[in-house]
């Protein structure tokens, strides 16, 4: 995937501490890591943005070995899950965390992560396509994997580096977790352009990161909308960062006056904002608004990446040519994933799509052909840029508490969820941070008598809304 | 309510915890005081003492008493 000699001497990476790591140095981690594997096989790698994490995906990846990438700290129970599910041959994770392991026996060690003998062998064949596999919903941790190709990735990856003029030049520094569709978009990119990635487990809210961003005089990053709204709170644009030129944004819709904001200030300072849109269906990216429309159509998830194209469809299928009219976003490109799997068979399975994804968001275009995001068919929010399945936590919330009646619905970034007894909210809303590994912050719990349903049983979602739209 | 009352409830309230609990906390010392709960505490706390906090120390306050002290600059005394 990755030619990384051909930048040697290039910075590839800068870590926490302050150690500067070069792609040949990179390349010889990530070779001493997969020789011990030696064979294409599953490998689970528990992502941390750190440098042993880093050499674990692109090892994997350069040397055929399909990486399932999961967070570091998801909840034990769904991770076994996970395993029992999927049967990797080794998971590579965080030195402090493997003795949790008990059934595996670690093979190498290397820059605080271990490598560890799963005692699956092979067990599911893998398409020969098939190059990565994340999760949809990184939060309730569901077993139901997108499958990555090779020319997924590259196909999106030159394509991101092109929209946005990634060069050698550049310096990113993680904003985004690493087994997330965005942080690992940023990952490859970078190092497909021989430009440098700073490494930080440290967030927005710490000194440490600040510092580190100056120090290491990182370029851009990349935030998903609460990114954005802890930056204003922070006062970002009084801050004096002369070598931050780039800011990107994803993960869902920023609110248009953030957007605007964002985007007058980078006019006026001399800086990119640059508002996008994607889907880890569509291995990452699948629009952009370039920098220099953003104060003139903020509010717009702009066009279709170099290579893609955006259509939408009408509740019959047809397509829709009238400006302002709102349809089912269709996108079409080589980034468009093979599909889904649920369980160890589905990993032989070829493409399933064909290059075509039909999104599930509801978007509208202007006379200009600027889209527009408007809605989304599917019941599901993006809470600090993750997708929440909303059947799925309300699901996870009856089969726990089996006296209760629930409903989940909400906005982004707001979970309401409604209980029909009240004793119970602190229980379910710890439990649900538990769970999700979301901060408690992005739950509201409502008491109401009884969930409205109609005959059939079915919960009426509309009448909910009342209470908290 | 004394100054000392305001400045623990919007921690108690932020986290879902006791007076108790919150004093000695540290920043990711329980799962939720991350940066998103940082940022609902940083808004407790202006909010309580009507001020508006400034950068360096909304990053700097990574404690319970780190946050009294740096909360003197804006002339709040907690006791």
């Amino acid at each position: 995937m990755w030619n990384l000699n051909q930048f040697k001497n290039n910075i590839a990476v800068i870590t926490e501490n302050g150690e500067k790591i070069t792609y040949e140095q990179l390349n010889k981690y990530c070779r001493e890591l997969t020789d011990q594997i030696g064979k294409r096989c599953l490998v689970f790698n528990l992502c941390k943005n750190e440098i042993g994490s880093l050499v674990g995906y692109i090892g994997f990846l350069n040397a055929g070995i399909v990486p399932v990438m999961l967070k570091a700290d998801l909840d034990d129970e769904l991770l076994s899950e996970c395993i029992n599910t999927y049967k990797p041959d080794f998971l590579h994770v965080p030195l402090d965390i493997a003795q949790k392991f008990k059934d595996c026996e670690k093979v190498y060690t290397h820059l605080d992560y271990a490598l560890l003998k799963t005692p699956y062998n092979n067990v599911f064949e893998l398409n020969d396509e098939l190059a990565l596999l994340l999760t949809t919903s990184g939060s309730t941790g569901s077993p139901k994997l997108v499958r990555q190709s090779y020319k997924n990735i590259r196909a999106n990856t030159a394509s991101i580096i092109k929209y946005l003029e990634i060069d050698e030049k550049e310096r990113a520094i993680t904003t985004l977790p690493m087994n997330y569709t965005y942080g690992i978009s940023i990952i490859n990119t970078h190092l497909m352009a021989g430009a440098s990635l700073v490494l930080t487990e440290k967030g927005l809210m710490q000194k440490e990161f600040w510092q580190q961003l100056k120090e290491s005089e990182a370029t851009s990053f990349g935030g998903v909308p609460y990114t954005y709204e802890m930056l204003d709170r922070l006062r970002f644009f009084r801050m004096q960062l002369p070598f931050l030129t780039t800011l990107t944004q994803a993960g869902g819709k920023l609110a248009p006056v953030l957007h605007e904001k964002f985007a007058k200030w980078a006019q006026e300072n001399n800086k990119k904002f640059v508002v996008m849109y994607g889907q880890t269906e569509a291995t990452a990216r699948m629009s952009y608004l370039p920098p220099e429309k953003a104060v003139e159509k903020y509010g717009s998830m702009g066009i279709a990446i170099p290579g893609g194209k955006f259509s939408l469809i009408d509740v019959n299928g047809i397509d829709i040519t009238e400006p302002e009219t709102v349809g089912e976003l269709v996108y079409e490109g080589d980034n468009v994933t093979l599909g889904y799997a649920e369980n160890g068979t589905d990993l032989k399975k070829g493409d399933e799509r064909g290059g075509k994804l039909v999104t599930g968001d509801m978007a509208k275009f202007d006379k200009d052909g600027f889209f527009y995001i408007v809605g989304r068919k599917k019941r599901f929010l993006k809470i600090f840029g993750n997708r929440v399945n909303l059947d799925e936590t309300e699901r996870m919330i009856k089969s726990n508490f089996s006296n209760i009646d629930c409903a989940c619905c909400g906005k982004d970034d707001m979970m309401s969820i409604f209980l029909t007894d009240s004793v119970y909210n602190e229980r379910v809303l710890n439990f649900m941070t538990l769970k999700t590994g979301l901060n408690r912050a992005a739950f509201k719990i409502h008491d109401i008598d009884e969930i409205p349903k109609n005959e059939a049983g079915k919960t009426l979602y509309k009448e909910l809304e009342q209470y908290y739209a | 309510m004394t100054t000392l009352e305001a400045y623990t409830k919007a921690f108690t309230d932020t986290f879902g915890i006791t007076d108790e609990e919150a004093k000695n906390l540290k920043f990711q010392d329980i799962k939720a005081w991350d940066s998103v709960g940082h940022m609902g505490l940083i808004a407790a706390i202006e909010e309580a003492f009507d001020i508006m906090m400034e950068t360096d120390d909304i990053v700097d306050l990574s404690s319970f008493d780190k946050g009294k002290e740096i909360l003197k600059k804006y002339d709040v005394e907690i006791d």
